[in-house]
């Protein structure tokens, strides 16, 4: 490490540039924040200024709970990327055992025609997944989003843990063949604990653009009783495009529970994403 | 290993994962293709071939619709690749610089909007960039330029272009997170020696560091690519599913939406439908096929 990378004027800059960026950022997030804590008047008087004790007001939060079933959207979307992680990273950890383990014919072309749906959006096909829905009487029910959202994942997830699961040390491997582990149990005992950190990385990469969608719930499962948290506070706003707020207030509680999840889960992410396995 | 013998656990580990994407994710994609040879004519399906695509290229009432869609797509993707991808370069390069303080915390700040739904994001735009509470004119007042203030995500003109920024600002996470990445696997030895060769700085990221980081920026291009081509939830939450003002927001993922499910007067036809999602996964092969065949393949890779 030397001096030449490194005087005074250039940090100043890149920390400025840095600053800049990241109230670009955030401002968007911050105004709506601020301002679903206000009246109606303050929030038009003065969209830029802290609640305070004259203009603090709770009322948008208060209409949103009498008038929306947030609780129930959020369990929903709770349910789905709960379950549809579960099924991705059990299937294709599987999967991913099957092509890296063992050597048979169509090995290559197998995971070749699981990588396929990596590039190809899953949206393509959505006219025959709603006729299909249609015909399986699973529309409006939560299993049709799992099994998208299933399938959606998988080939990303079968190709990152197929990586990993080929750094599984063969001696471990066979050290429990020779002890009598069936081939299911050394999947279950030994591959699967020692892939842990990737089936982190895929679980975080899934589950964002899962609780997000907004696609498939607006075309699988638009009833009530199985709208997600997404697709229930678009409608909810789009119903109260007047009421400042009643919006204001359910954008930040759809905001607030993601900002929770980040702060815990970021260093997951972050590290999940410059881990390299998506290179 | 004896021949001949089927060995039952390979198929159970690969029968759920092949199963599940077979039946959810290739058989509907072939099927949606295989509709849109189809048309409902009196209540019976009938096999047409190619007419729905003829009727969708050259029928005047669906094309000037598809290439005003296709076009519009285009930009939002030219907007993406001019200032997403350039801004994710340049936070990344600047991130990683050896001994920055507070990296990580301006890197989880960041990306803060990426993880944000897009209903979120588009409504809290559309909140701020409304003539109605003033934020934007305001903002712009405090630095002397209220009179470039205009509705924009009202106007023909701009809406879009608006969008396309808006979903950069939502999106710059990404290419930041993997360059960033990616600049970190660039040895400093390799840094090193430049330095003693005087170069340093600026220079330093153009000779050494854009080069080593090309593969990436061709994942970063495709990933923006096959995105953009199949993007629908920001326009459908700000603008509707008819993709105002007077379709100029209107791009292939609302084009499809809208002829397939109905809006207002006119009734959904699942087979035209069908045929713009033909015509976007055409596209999108494309793409696809000119960043295997003839990007990845010709970028060379250096040993690191």
């Amino acid at each position: 490490m030397n001096k030449a990378r490194s005087n005074p004027l250039n940090t100043t800059l890149m920390h400025g540039a840095l600053i800049l960026y990241t109230l670009i950022a955030l401002f968007p997030v911050f105004v709506i924040l601020i301002n679903s804590f206000k009246t109606r008047k303050a929030i038009f008087r003065e969209p830029l200024a802290l609640p305070n004790s004259e203009s603090f007001s709770l009322i948008g939060y208060e209409t949103v709970l009498k008038q929306g079933d947030f609780f129930l959207y959020f369990q929903n979307s709770f349910i789905v990327t709960v379950a549809s992680l579960f099924f991705v990273l059990l299937f294709g950890a599987m999967a991913a055992f099957a092509l890296s383990e063992y050597r048979f014919k169509g090995n290559t072309l197998m995971g070749l025609y699981l990588a396929l749906g990596i590039m190809i959006p899953i949206r393509i096909g959505t006219v025959a997944i709603l006729e299909m829905m249609v015909a399986t009487g699973l529309v409006n029910t939560l299993w049709a989003l799992i099994l998208v959202y299933t399938a959606q994942g998988l080939p990303l997830a079968v190709f990152i843990l197929s990586e990993f699961m080929r750094n599984v040390s063969d001696d471990l491997k066979n050290a429990g063949r020779i002890d009598g582990l069936s081939e299911y149990a050394i999947f279950f005992k030994l591959a699967l604990p020692l892939v842990r950190p990737a089936m982190a990385t895929v679980a975080v990469f899934n589950m964002i653009p899962i609780w997000n969608d907004l696609w498939f719930p607006l075309i699988l499962a638009p009833a009530e009783e199985v709208k997600t948290l997404t697709l229930g506070s678009q409608v909810f706003i789009g119903q109260f495009v007047t009421n400042w707020n009643a919006v204001l207030s359910a954008l930040s509680m759809a905001i607030i529970p993601v900002l929770i999840l980040y702060v815990i889960f970021s260093r997951q992410l972050i590290r999940g994403i410059t881990s390299g396995a998506v290179k | 290993m004896q021949p001949r013998r089927i060995r039952w656990h390979i198929v159970v580990f690969l029968a759920p994962a092949v199963l599940v994407y077979t039946a959810v994710m290739i058989f509907p994609l072939f099927n949606t293709l295989r509709l849109a040879l189809y048309s409902r004519i009196d209540q019976e399906r009938i096999f047409v071939g190619m007419e729905n695509f003829r009727t969708l290229f050259f029928d005047p009432i669906w094309s000037e619709q598809f290439w005003n869609a296709l076009g519009n797509n285009f930009w939002f993707f030219i907007v993406h690749m001019l200032v997403q991808n350039p801004i994710g370069v340049a936070l990344a390069a600047i991130l990683s610089h050896p001994r920055l303080r507070f990296a990580a915390l301006y890197r989880s700040a960041i990306f803060i909007p990426t993880i944000l739904s897009f209903v979120i994001v588009g409504f809290a735009w559309k909140l701020i960039l409304s003539p109605i509470w003033g934020i934007a004119p305001d903002m712009l007042d405090m630095v002397g330029l209220k009179s470039l203030f205009a509705p924009w995500l009202g106007k023909e003109e701009y809406a879009l272009t608006t969008l396309a920024l808006v979903s950069v600002w939502q999106f710059v996470g990404i290419p930041m997170m993997l360059i960033y990445a990616a600049l970190l696997t660039i040895p400093e030895e390799i840094l090193e020696a430049g330095e003693i060769d005087g170069i340093t700085g600026f220079a330093a990221f153009w000779k050494i560091k854009l080069p080593l980081i090309l593969p990436s920026i061709g994942i970063i291009s495709i990933l923006t690519f096959v995105g953009n081509f199949n993007a629908f939830d920001l326009i459908y939450t700000t603008q509707g599913a008819l993709a105002g003002p007077d379709f100029s927001t209107d791009i292939l993922g609302t084009f499809m939406y809208r002829t397939f499910f109905g809006f207002q007067l006119q009734l959904g036809d699942p087979h035209m439908g069908s045929a713009i999602a033909g015509a976007m996964f055409a596209i999108i092969l494309v793409g696809v096929c000119i960043y295997l065949f003839g990007i990845q393949t010709r970028m060379r890779r250096y040993q690191m």
